[in-house]
């Protein structure tokens, strides 16, 4: 393909979502109300296709965020202290607090929209976990979307699918709209707006995946979730926060099926090769993080912490013990012939949905394996990490709170605005707000969207766009095909270049930098300063050779600015373990230089970019809302 | 399990001008090959297996075969989606088949309406305040009215 000729499409809005996952489908659904009151123009860019977009593309089998607390069964105060104990005393509670207040109306619109929840015969949920309910959710997005674009579209808002945004454009510190291009057509859009929501997800393939073969796209998050959110942020100026807080999923081993069915509802159990419960075994091994060692349930990385330990001394595999889950479930009913074969029938289409609705090659690993979950146990491990702040890991951009809750030291006028005048954030690009997975991150992008029509009606102007930015970015898009075209013929094998880098080479020399240096699985997720800092330097010389990535059709420049992006996402990340002197989530990684937990550090550290200032650490307090 | 098409089945989406699976999948791998008139999978090695593609395919032409560097060989998972209900079947290595069926909506397509049936919310009318859409009505409860 010569060098392609883009035509140019400028769109001029109210507001922009960039992003149309569950985050972005509960921002157009919620501000199309306020919208169409308003007469606000909505704008939303989808890099997929929303029926499918985002985390929650597959399915999922369960919704981990539900309070009912109509139902009188949790209530908001108690979620701010869960997820105050799970991060280990560092969250924004009055964030968690204000979507937790919301949720239940997201849930039982999702249910009214078709969503089948599973309930007892009185109705009440079949909670797989204190936060969690069952769901037959194969088709969740699609219906997410059926509603959100109704909404959308009924208040006179436009859809753009498979645009790809690749930079924000200021107008001095205001944000003034975006970039991107059409994955599918040499089309440039050159969005407008007074305001921008920034939800286009966490970050998959920073860190080397176990699997690097043909098994290098089954992560545990999506593969297409690459950083854009902490890159976009980052460009505009915006304070991010807890972008050291990864996430580690421990899961089934390999294709990363979802365990929290078997611990929650089917009560299993893991143990290590000797078939000790390392839990039990183990559970001095963590008092030096008291007093997060003793809070029930405990805390996700620490959990891990116990189970990496194992690995580390020889004791793995760790083994799901699902054959006795499912024999103690059946033991009831052991007199009944007739009532045995139906309740183990019962469990073992509960365990095969439980795959089938989010990780179907999860359920294609057993059936190649011969495995039959009621006849032997399934190895677990921990998974490479991630960037996701809607799970149980915590990073994102640094917003202002609801008004009525937040402290003053954490609002600075509209909620979930960043600290950019018009910026916004929701979903994972929201940081400090972990636990809302996918209910809360819809519903934290419902708040998002209601605060940002309230913003456009306030700032009712419409910003400048910068020609010259605007023509720097458009140069960024040609570049990576005129360099290829400049150097093609120089060898006779495309992929062997001195003058250029393709672009899965150069997300490979990404993950083995970020898994040797940073902590990642080959490391037992273990660093220290020396480490980071040469893992620094590699960064630095990668992010130079970025400028020569090359792309040979419009599929491999999104390729590219994934990369870039991902890029951004982990000198994040790296720069913040280094600011932080400690090991305070040792199941995710553990800096041995500073191996324990140290209390003075029970605040913020967050970290900002400027084009004339480069990189800033920047402390904020950590100040509990309702954990006393 | 990288997704793969079956060449006899696909028919790609009979000439349009991009395909049902082309159009879905969320990591923009496949792809139509306009001379052959087939779709194919540009790049296994990024594909999620979330079967989106396989789930749409009006011609039942893609399958998945596990991912080759950790997956032994010979097993299938193959879902046949209606509109109420999703099918599965699945083939183990040593032959035995098991079938599920999972509902997937309580609704019929394309019948979501936005407020629910909740209304609009008897409170959500303030643009300063903390009501969202269809609140109070929408949450069983009254969470501002303390």
């Amino acid at each position: 393909m010569p060098v392609p000729t883009f035509e140019t499409v400028e769109i001029t809005t109210d507001i922009l979502i960039c992003g149309a996952g569950m985050a972005g489908c509960g921002a157009m659904f919620e501000a199309a109300y306020w919208a169409k009151k308003n007469g606000v123009k909505i704008v939303v860019a989808d890099k997929a296709a929303t029926d499918r977009s985002g985390a929650v593309a597959q399915g999922l089998s369960a919704i981990n965020m539900y309070m009912n607390t109509a139902g009188g069964e949790r209530t908001p105060e108690a979620f701010a202290q869960m997820v105050y104990n799970d991060m280990m005393g560092i969250v924004r509670e009055d964030l968690a607090y204000d979507i937790a207040r919301h949720v239940d109306s997201s849930v039982h619109l999702f249910e009214k929209w078709g969503l089948p929840i599973w309930r007892e015969a009185d109705g009440k949920p079949i909670r797989s976990g204190a936060w969690q309910v069952m769901i037959s959710g194969e088709s969740y997005k699609i219906l997410v979307a059926e509603a959100s674009k109704k909404a959308l579209f009924d208040a006179g808002g436009e859809l753009y699918e498979r645009v790809f945004i690749i930079e924000p454009l200021m107008d001095g510190d205001r944000i003034a709209g975006a970039i991107g291009f059409s994955t599918r057509e040499n089309k440039i859009y050159v969005f407008r707006a007074k305001a921008v929501l920034a939800n286009m997800g966490g970050a998959v393939h920073v860190f080397r995946p176990r699997s690097t073969g043909e098994g290098l796209g089954r992560t545990w998050y999506p593969p297409f979730q690459t950083g854009s959110s902490t890159y976009f942020t980052l460009r505009a100026g915006a304070e991010q926060c807890c972008q050291e807080i990864r996430f580690v999923p421990v899961r089934f081993k390999d294709a990363y099926g979802p365990v929290g069915a078997w611990f929650l509802l089917f009560k299993s159990k893991a143990t290590n090769a000797m078939d000790e419960d390392y839990m039990v075994t183990r559970a001095d091994d963590i008092k030096a993080w008291a007093p997060f060692d003793s809070v029930k349930p405990m805390p996700a990385n620490l959990r891990n912490y116990l189970g990496i330990l194992d690995e580390i001394d020889g004791k793995g595999p760790l083994f799901m013990r699902t054959d006795r889950a499912i024999a103690a479930l059946a033991e009831k009913y052991k007199d009944d012939p007739k009532a045995f074969k139906k309740k183990m029938k019962d469990l073992e289409s509960e365990a095969w949905e439980d795959f089938l609705d989010m990780t179907i090659g999860q359920a294609n690993l057993w059936a190649a394996q011969n495995v039959r979950p009621e006849l032997g146990p399934s190895e677990i491990t921990g998974a490479e990490p991630y960037f996701i702040g809607s799970h149980s890991g915590s990073s994102g951009t640094w917003a202002s709170g609801p008004a009525d809750v937040a402290p003053p030291e954490y609002q600075w006028g509209y909620n979930r605005m960043t600290t950019v005048k018009g910026l916004f954030v929701a979903g994972d690009a929201c940081g400090a707000s972990p636990h809302k997975f996918s209910s809360g991150s819809f519903t934290e992008g419902r708040i998002a969207g209601k605060s940002m029509v309230k913003f456009v009606l306030e700032n009712n102007t419409l910003p400048n766009l910068d020609p010259a930015q605007v023509e720097e970015f458009k140069g960024r898009i040609l570049k990576p095909f005129e360099l290829y075209e400049q150097h093609k013929d120089y060898g006779t094998t495309d992929e062997v270049n001195p003058n250029y880098i393709l672009p899965r080479q150069y997300l490979f020399r990404l993950q083995k930098i970020m898994d040797e240096y940073a902590g990642g699985w080959s490391s037992s997720f273990t660093t220290n300063k020396a480490k980071l800092e040469v893992g620094m330097q590699l960064l630095t010389w990668l992010k130079e050779d970025g400028e020569k990535m090359i792309a040979r059709n419009l599929h491999e420049l999104m390729r590219l600015f994934e990369n870039q992006q991902r890029t951004w996402q982990a000198e994040s990340h790296v720069r913040t373990i280094l600011a932080r002197d400690e090991t305070r989530w040792p199941g995710y990684y553990a800096r041995k230089d500073t191996p324990t937990l140290n209390p003075d550090l029970q605040k913020f550290i967050n970290l900002k970019w400027s084009a004339a200032g480069g990189w800033e650490v920047v402390e904020r307090p950590m100040i509990p809302v309702f954990t006393k | 399990m990288p997704a793969f098409v079956i060449a006899e089945k696909c028919d790609g989406c009979k000439g349009q001008d991009k395909t049902a699976c082309m159009y879905i999948c969320p990591n923009d791998l496949m792809i139509l090959d306009k001379e052959r008139m087939k779709s194919y999978q540009r790049d296994p090695q990024l594909c999620w297996e979330c079967l989106c593609c396989a789930k749409i395919c009006p011609q039942q032409a893609i399958d998945v075969r596990g991912y080759a560097d950790f997956v032994p060989m010979g097993s299938a998972c193959i879902p046949l989606r209606g509109s109420e209900d999703i099918m599965w079947t699945i083939k183990f290595r040593d032959g035995e088949v098991k079938r599920f069926k999972f509902p997937i909506r309580t609704t019929p397509e394309g019948s979501a309406v936005p407020d629910g049936g909740f209304g609009p919310g008897s409170k959500a009318n303030d643009i300063n305040d903390q009501y969202l859409f269809t609140e109070p009505e929408s949450a069983g409860m009254d969470f501002f009215a303390k």
